[in-house]
């Protein structure tokens, strides 16, 4: 009898327990769900006003309540595109040199190295940059790549700007990078990798013929977690990007990203209309987000399934 | 194809190529150790100047003036994230154990597990503008110490989660089936063995969360503000580290400025420590 009784509370005990579970888990669907509801009721009247205009017009006066997010997405994709061509070939080549060229002591001391730039907030990636990296790169690396022809490294060396940010993105993505890499590289399998080095080939041959296809669609994830990274990446690209509502050509000019705005502008922002603009730039970032996470985890699937294969 | 042009390369380019990449590997990993020991000097040295006990038991400086110190700062910041903290980690791990242990293959598990990845990837400032409207808007605009705590809260949440259900997958499932045999029911297996067997990776995880947030400024920046005064309650604007190194650091004077510094390399020893820790941490669980 008494068993009887027990297993029926530890029956509903149970129930309780796997229901509080459940319940956690809704959660996050709902706070996503929340997300996406209060971004888009409080910038529904900057909606209503520019509807699609605003996504295409580089209009930002305040004066006239004129808004428009074309600089601010312009300034987004151009600094994580600049972050992922200098991240990409470097990161690559470090997970080469951790996996296949260093000795394993000296591989331990530079993937530490590696990982510790992930642990630097990035606010303090703001002020070195805009305190120490921004004159160096006004004083030393802007003369120089002035001197290459194209209109993307002509007018003035500010330091601040576009690729100043760019490079300071690249910085911060660069151990997430490389890490995915690192892992890609080690799944190789040696039966494949030792062929190749039998049959006479050099380790980047290795590498480039055997290491690489084999490893693409995680390099593809690594592109994939890096872009997520850096696209709404804030403080530090708030301290160095030069904070200016225009789009110019060069890369030497300051900009801004949606992030950057939101950080600058919200808390002073004194009009309702400049405030449901601003949520509506948040919204547009949050949709990039989405489609990146979508895409990313499409690729995953996929992956998981070649290999179960 | 691949081998036709292997064999047709001469030894000589084939070498160079290879002396190429080898250098350029070389020169990338250098590269990254520069910037980290140049990052680390910059703070080191400008961050040094300030730093004594006083700095951790001082009110903030008035401008101009003086050097003062950081534990308003650093007391809002303790607060707002034991907040976040009992917010976030409970929920988190409840999720984890729900995905781990109840609906590994369910449809409702495939659209909670999407939305913790989303909740990862999403940038931490759109986390802030969510609990300004949820929270700060409620109130008419009161900026307080909660919606802080509140959007750490969903930043922590995600991590805990993703870490928790695949430390409790690695536990095997010939435990789980012998504790079911035993009689004993499915939530004292879980909390009792389950969490027994994983409490690394769950420490783990919850230090991940712990780190990820600590360093955080723009979720703060809608939602707590900052504030000149000791965090007495957190329903006000509440002092900050995070915020005040940048008001500090964008303000014209030039004691806010060393504070600001000092601050930095404060959170910035904290992060690496919890980083090391977390390192040697994952690496025992490996062996």
């Amino acid at each position: 009898m008494s068993f009887l009784t027990r297993s029926s509370t530890h029956r509903q005990a149970d129930r309780i327990f796997r229901w509080i579970t459940i319940v956690c888990a809704a959660s996050t669907l709902l706070l996503v769900g929340a997300i996406l509801w209060n971004l888009m009721s409080n910038a529904w009247p900057s909606i209503s006003r520019f509807g699609f205009g605003f996504i295409t017009s580089t209009q930002w006066n305040p004066v006239k309540s004129e808004y428009g997010a074309a600089s601010s997405i312009y300034g987004t994709l151009v600094s994580t595109a600049i972050a992922l061509l200098l991240a990409l070939p470097i990161s690559l080549a470090i997970a080469l040199f951790l996996t296949s060229y260093a000795p394993p002591w000296i591989a331990r001391i530079v993937g530490t190295c590696v990982e510790l730039l992930a642990a630097i907030p990035s606010i303090i990636y703001g002020m070195w940059g805009l305190f120490v990296f921004a004159p160096f790169m006004q004083k030393t690396l802007q003369p120089w790549l002035a001197n290459l022809p194209g209109p993307l490294f002509s007018g003035a060396a500010l330091g601040v700007g576009m690729l100043t940010s760019g490079i300071i993105l690249a910085l911060m993505i660069l151990p997430f990078l490389t890490a995915v890499m690192r892992d890609v590289f080690a799944m190789t399998p040696p039966v494949l990798t030792e062929s190749a080095a039998g049959m006479g080939s050099t380790s980047w041959e290795v590498t480039w013929h055997i290491s690489i296809p084999h490893g693409l669609r995680g390099l593809v994830g690594a592109t994939f977690l890096g872009l997520g990274r850096a696209i709404g990446e804030t403080m530090a690209v708030t301290f160095v990007i030069g904070n200016s509502h225009r789009i110019a050509g060069s890369l030497f000019a300051p900009g801004n990203t949606i992030a950057s705005t939101l950080a600058n502008e919200f808390n002073e922002a004194d009009s309702p209309l400049l405030e449901a603009a601003l949520i509506e730039l948040g919204l547009i970032l949050f949709a990039i987000t989405l489609i990146i996470q979508i895409l990313a985890q499409l690729w995953l699937r996929s992956l998981q399934k070649q290999q179960a294969r | 194809m691949t081998d036709l042009r292997l064999s047709y390369r001469s030894s000589a380019t084939r070498k160079a190529m290879d002396v190429f990449v080898r250098a350029f590997s070389i020169a990338s990993a250098a590269i990254g150790i520069f910037f980290l020991l140049w990052i680390l000097w910059v703070v080191l040295k400008k961050g040094h100047t300030v730093l004594a006990w006083s700095f951790f038991t001082s009110a903030p400086p008035s401008p101009g003036e003086g050097t003062g110190g950081i534990r308003y700062a650093l007391v809002g910041t303790l607060k707002m994230t034991g907040l976040a903290f009992l917010m976030g980690v409970p929920v988190g791990l409840l999720t984890g154990v729900y995905l781990a242990e109840f609906g590994r293959h369910s449809w409702f598990a495939a659209g909670v597990r999407f939305c913790v990845n989303l909740l990862m990837g999403i940038p931490s400032i759109l986390v802030g503008l969510f609990a300004y409207t949820l929270i700060v808007l409620a109130t008419p605009r009161h900026y307080s110490g909660q919606a802080g705590a509140f959007a750490l809260a969903i930043i922590m949440l995600p991590t805990v989660a993703r870490t928790t259900e695949d430390m409790l997958l690695l536990v095997p499932d010939t435990l789980r089936e012998s504790a079911l045999a035993l009689g004993i029911p499915r939530w004292r297996t879980i909390t009792g063995i389950l969490f027994r067997a994983a409490r690394k990776g769950l420490l783990t995880g919850v230090l991940l969360s712990v780190s990820r947030v600590s360093g955080e400024t723009a979720p703060l920046l809608f939602t707590a503000l900052n504030n000149n005064f000791y965090p007495r309650d957190l329903s006000q604007p509440t002092a900050n580290l995070t915020v005040t190194i940048y008001n500090y650091a964008m303000s014209p004077y030039d004691n806010w400025q060393r504070v600001a510094w000092g601050a930095a390399l404060v959170i910035m020893a904290f992060l690496l420590g919890l980083t090391v820790l977390l390192r040697t941490l994952l690496k025992e669980r490996n062996r």
